[in-house]
């Protein structure tokens, strides 16, 4: 099929998919810190808030969009609109799973794959500072210009413990292509574990984590915005598509981040476990088990509106489960499964932690980089570049 | 293709670059400064050196422009005042012959440069990051290693100043 089709075709698909991961994402954000502090979450729109990402994108187009008289208006406007690009264009380079065959068509499961992969979406992160800064700048306001310097100063200084632990794993499979570095990754030791890179790399892999926290500016690193300081920080200034720019962006950060990660510790779409001991019924299994609980508390209904909403979410994930037994299907659903699971995993892990640790102090931030995170990263790498180069 | 999108990038590039001088505001020329060295990023990709084309986003256009940015920022420098010239001679006169000088220079340079075939774009293959390694480590590791010897210098000159001034 004609190149630009097919790339066309693709982007369109994964924009969408993307796109209302990140709504959802805050759905599933708000839920699991309402059940860690005891509450429930939104569940007035739709059955249990399902529509509310719908809803919420609907008030923030509605709404009235000031525009301050005190501001400066182009790089005002500029900023919101520098984050959410530089955020949206790194899944580009990221790979789902490997060559399939649709239709007779090969292709990868992957929008572009450049030999500079890993650079590029670092490049990316570094332009992405320009946004936050310049927001909290251009707003014309104390708090969201301290908060414009603080989050600018932050990212420097992080994004040097992060470059540290991303060259380690490099070093070992030794390329900085997403797909090579998967590839690199195939494999099992003692035909049981996975030859991911996260085990000869766990510092680096803790690094990185901490280091990506603190340069997608979540919590406990979220000093950008600390509500009790600054108002909202670099975006109080801002309303309605605006601000909404910037909630994208986050999330937008968040999602590539632990793709990312993913894919360089975490072997990206290979399976778990060997073949031959069933990994490839891991996703229906998984499926069938949802479903199957659905459908009890579905007959069995604790409030008068599950006994229509339950079972059709129940039949929805047996139909799910068994869409992975169809043989045509596996090849391009089992490598998306895997990378969802892991990758989700890892954002499960991002709101865990927004709901259990408090947030740093500015400079016990800027030292824990500089003193810690930082010679970490450093020895870690000279650690692994001595094994590599003792080993070859 | 690759001409067209050459084009576009030289354009911005020069256009960024006239800005830069032009603007009053020191972040708007900071900013247009990041605009030169993203589309020479972009040159480079063309060209096919791929892993200067990152190290230019990430370094110049990632981590020192920001410090740049950062500075502007914290001193809360404002625009500077325009300068009105008087010498309307200057303007009118002025700019056309520095763009007949520009041209005819430009010109002369070229018809004294020895013929050679012109560049291809996709031609050059050696911009990966596996070959500028090696080049640096054999055939440039003296220049290599000087350099960082220099920058070290820099760094811990840095450090000594800042110092005196606590």
């Amino acid at each position: 099929m004609n190149f630009y089709i097919l790339s066309l075709i693709k982007a369109g698909l994964v924009a969408f998919v993307f796109l209302t991961a990140l709504a959802y994402l805050q759905w599933i954000e708000r839920k699991v810190l309402a059940h860690i502090q005891l509450r429930v979450g939104p569940r007035r729109v739709g059955p249990h808030g399902l529509l509310q990402p719908l809803a919420d994108v609907i008030k923030l187009l509605t709404k009235e969009d000031l525009l301050p008289p005190y501001v400066n208006k182009f790089f005002y406007m500029l900023a919101p609109f520098l984050a959410v690009a530089t955020a949206l264009v790194s899944i580009s380079v990221i790979p789902f799973g490997p060559e399939v065959d649709i239709f007779g068509v090969k292709t990868w499961l992957q929008l572009t794959d450049l030999k500079i992969g890993v650079l590029f979406v670092l490049s990316l992160s570094a332009v992405g500072v320009y946004g936050v800064a310049l927001a909290g700048w251009a707003s014309n306001n104390k708090y969201s210009l301290i908060g414009g310097l603080r989050s600018s100063a932050q990212m420097i200084s992080y994004e040097l413990p992060m470059a540290l632990a991303i060259a380690s794993p490099l070093l070992l499979t030794n390329t900085l292509s997403f797909r090579e570095m998967v590839m690199a990754q195939d494999g099992f030791y003692w035909g049981l574990i996975p030859k991911w890179t996260v085990w000869p790399q766990f510092f680096s892999f803790i690094i990185f984590l901490i280091a990506a926290f603190a340069e997608t500016n979540r919590v406990p690193f979220d000093l950008p915005e600390a509500e009790n300081e600054l108002v909202a920080g670099f975006h109080t200034e801002y309303s309605s598509m605006k601000f909404a720019a910037f909630f994208m962006a986050e999330y937008a950060n968040m999602v590539t981040v632990t793709a990312l990660a993913t894919q360089l510790f975490l072997g990206g779409w290979l399976p778990l476990f060997p073949e031959q001991y069933g990994s490839k019924f891991v996703p229906t299994l998984i499926f069938l088990f949802a479903g199957l609980i659905a459908l009890y508390h579905g007959f069995n209904p604790a409030r008068s509106f599950d006994r229509i909403t339950l079972p059709i979410a129940g039949v929805a994930f047996l139909g799910i489960a068994a869409l992975f037994l169809v043989p045509f299907l596996q090849p391009i659903l089992l490598p998306i499964f895997w990378f969802c699971a892991k990758t989700g995993g890892l954002l499960f892990i991002y709101i865990w932690i927004r709901g259990t640790l408090p947030r740093f102090r500015y400079d016990q931030l800027m030292h824990f980089a500089w003193t810690f995170l930082f010679p970490a990263a450093l020895l870690n790498l000279l650690v692994t570049a001595l094994v590599v180069a003792l080993r070859s | 293709m690759d001409a067209v999108l050459f084009l576009i990038f030289a354009f911005i590039a020069v256009v960024s670059a006239v800005s830069l001088v032009v603007q009053t505001h020191p972040i708007s020329s900071a900013l247009s400064l990041i605009g030169v060295m993203i589309s020479l990023a972009v040159l480079y990709l063309l060209l096919g050196a791929e892993f200067l084309a990152s190290a230019q986003m990430i370094v110049y256009a990632g981590a020192i422009m920001v410090l740049f940015i950062f500075v502007i920022m914290l001193l809360n420098a404002g625009a500077e005042p325009k300068q009105k010239s008087k010498a309307k001679l200057a303007k009118w006169i002025g700019i056309p012959l520095f763009a007949i000088f520009i041209a005819l220079m430009s010109y002369i340079i070229q018809s004294m440069l020895p013929k050679t075939a012109g560049v291809q774009f996709g031609a050059f293959t050696g911009g990966a990051a596996q070959e500028v390694g090696r080049s640096l480590f054999t055939q440039y590791l003296l220049p290599f290693e000087v350099t960082s010897i220099l920058i070290l210098i820099a760094l811990i000159g840095a450090i000594v100043l800042a110092r005196k001034e606590i």
